[in-house]
């Protein structure tokens, strides 16, 4: 589906014929994946299935052993202008050995736009303002990120990103391990990115709240794509036929054995038996 | 010898400066060190600083410089060695403490002196400090703190989160390598006060004492450097005004003041953490479902009443006897 010329054109995200292999097993599989301006992707997927490993090939963090990733139409390894890009890694279930205020760590998010050796700048402080503001997390920016829950730790890391303005924004299982009332919060930060136009591409096992936000799915199964299309409930995601792909005798009824059964789907979805290598 | 003639002495003036000097740069890095949980890398660069010790005493250069060199070097191949491996780099930390040491240990044998000069590289000296050692060092100093304070949002972000900075487009293996030549200079810096063999305690004690109380990376590395200062200057005074007939050596004393302070602050640390847990905001809604009054409960709750006061959803409870009181009209409720 990726053409020649829609990497001209420079949409957002445009993965070719991506594969990745970590300490010599291969886990990306030949992707493709284009993202266009505007769009809310969700990744979604097993554990194991390659989601989280496609996301940092995007943004660099995994080597390609195969394939090019163009952000906005630029190479990866020439692709200066990193402030276009937001990052929210998975959370480190540690904290590092030193604590750090929440302020410190969204203020840190302004890196992309700093120049060596100067202090902050008060278009800085105020992008830092905003970014806590939006999260909710104002008044508790003192406060040593360790001693945050789960979910504002979360919502720490999304400020960061926040803090940098970008247009272009990657987040690795933003609602792993964050309570409901939190996902809300997380759900409506993010509405309100993607009211103002940015692009996200976020890797998920469950959608929960953030659901309603998503305008396409991409499923991952075993280092490849199986799914593309329109948005997925949940349990349609984790269905026998998408992720474990030897228990398919549940919901024979409803199990699509090939691509053209179901219009939507753009990729193609092996048949369970031909799936494994 | 009283004090004020100790202190007009030029040898001790110059062991001043390089104590001053060596508690502010040593617990800079060393909270960068400590932030990325590398707290023995200063142990494994002060060993090999011997082996870069003795190249100098036997080749008759500056024993500073050779060591800066020998230490820069080996701590570029325990980060090439760390990234590689994809380990936290114990080995490599563990070969450089054991080829560091033992090398340095023959070498120093060559010229047949024996282990009698660089035992003032191992322990620190009072008096051995020449005015060439005391401006190195301050020109060594001058450079690790200029770097830790002008690259600390770079550094920071680094220690914080490598994935994160990466992707904001900093060359993460170039501040890394940066981060291990500053720590190995560090490490030369402290070595005439400090001692090779105990100068890490001046990078990881100063830091470890302040993360006690503090809850910010800047508030913590502007405290280790004072608690670091206090050290160093302390712990040199001490061991100079200690009777005559005993030796004292520096290092030991710095070393030793500086884990009495961690040891003052411990204790502290310990109570500001339990106060934290205990005021926590409870769960919301997590209220009995159906309204729960106290009974008879002569005790008006309020600020400062004396009972711990959690905040819980949109108002507060207190704590007391195992129960959660929340003021509900002209009662308590069970929370």
């Amino acid at each position: 589906m990726t053409t020649a010329s829609t990497l001209v054109a420079g949409p957002a995200v445009a993965l070719r014929d991506g594969s990745v292999a970590l300490g010599g097993r291969p886990i990306l599989r030949g992707v493709d994946l284009v993202v266009h301006d505007g769009d809310f992707v969700a990744l979604m997927g097993a554990n194991g299935s390659g989601k989280s490993t496609l996301v940092r090939a995007l943004v660099g963090l995994n080597p390609l052993t195969t394939g090019e990733v163009r952000l906005f139409g630029a190479p990866l390894d020439r692709h200066a202008d990193w402030r276009r890009v937001g990052y929210v890694p998975q959370r480190a279930s540690a904290a590092a050995g030193v604590p750090s205020s929440v302020w410190e760590v969204v203020a840190s998010g302004r890196l992309t736009h700093r120049r060596l050796l100067r202090p902050l700048s008060r278009a800085d402080r105020t992008a830092v303002e905003r970014a806590l503001d939006v999260v909710g997390l104002s008044d508790r920016r003192r406060e040593s990120v360790g001693d945050l829950s789960g979910g504002q730790q979360q919502r720490v890391l999304i400020a960061r990103a926040l803090a940098g303005e970008p247009d272009l924004f990657f987040l690795d299982e933003p609602t792993a391990g964050v309570d409901l009332p939190n996902q809300q919060i997380l759900a409506d930060t993010l509405g309100h990115l993607k009211d103002d136009g940015a692009t996200i591409v976020l890797v998920a096992h469950e959608l929960g709240p953030l659901a309603p936000l998503v305008d396409r799915c991409v499923v991952m199964r075993d280092g490849r794509i199986a799914y593309d299309g329109a948005p997925l409930a949940d349990h349609e995601v984790h269905a026998s036929w998408f992720a474990e792909p030897h228990t398919h005798h549940h919901h024979t009824g409803s199990e699509p054995r090939t691509g053209d059964r179901s219009p939507q789907i753009s990729a193609p979805v092996d048949s369970p038996g031909t799936e494994r290598p | 010898m009283s004090p004020a003639e100790l202190f007009s002495l030029p040898f001790m003036q110059r062991a001043l400066i390089a104590a001053l000097v060596t508690g502010i740069a040593a617990p800079m890095i060393g909270t960068y060190l400590v932030q990325r949980r590398m707290a023995l890398m200063g142990d494994g660069i002060g060993h090999v600083a011997v082996t870069g010790v003795a190249i100098g005493l036997v080749t008759g250069a500056s024993p500073i410089w050779t060591a800066v060199v020998v230490t820069v070097l080996a701590t570029f191949l325990m980060e090439l060695i760390r990234e590689k491996g994809r380990t936290n780099g114990d080995v490599a930390l563990a070969l450089m403490f054991y080829g560091g040491l033992a090398g340095g240990l023959l070498i120093t044998g060559l010229d047949g002196q024996g282990t009698q000069t660089i035992g003032r590289y191992l322990f620190g000296s009072l008096t051995a400090i020449s005015v060439g050692d005391v401006l190195t060092t301050m020109v060594l100093a001058a450079i690790v703190v200029v770097l830790c304070v002008g690259l600390s949002p770079q550094l920071y972000a680094i220690a914080q989160d490598a994935d994160f900075a990466r992707v904001a487009g900093l060359r993460v293996r170039a501040y890394n390598l940066l981060v291990a030549a500053l720590a190995a200079v560090s490490v030369t810096v402290a070595m005439r006060t400090v001692g090779l063999l105990l100068v890490s305690a001046l990078l990881v004690i100063p830091v470890a004492t302040a993360q006690q109380v503090s809850r910010s990376f800047r508030a913590t590395m502007s405290a280790a450097v004072l608690l670091g200062t206090l050290a160093a200057v302390g712990g040199l005074t001490l061991a100079a005004l200690a009777p005559s007939g005993v030796t004292v050596q520096p290092g030991p004393t710095i070393v030793l003041l500086a884990l009495t302070l961690y040891a003052l602050t411990w204790p502290v640390g310990i109570w500001l953490r339990r106060r934290a847990r205990l005021l926590e905001p409870f769960a919301a809604g997590q209220a009995a479902p159906e309204h729960d009054a106290c009974g008879e409960h002569p005790h008006a709750h309020g600020p400062g009443c004396g009972h711990l006061a959690v905040p819980h959803d949109d108002h507060v409870d207190y704590v007391h006897d195992g129960h959660r009181h929340a003021v509900h009209g002209a009662h308590y409720d069970e929370h």
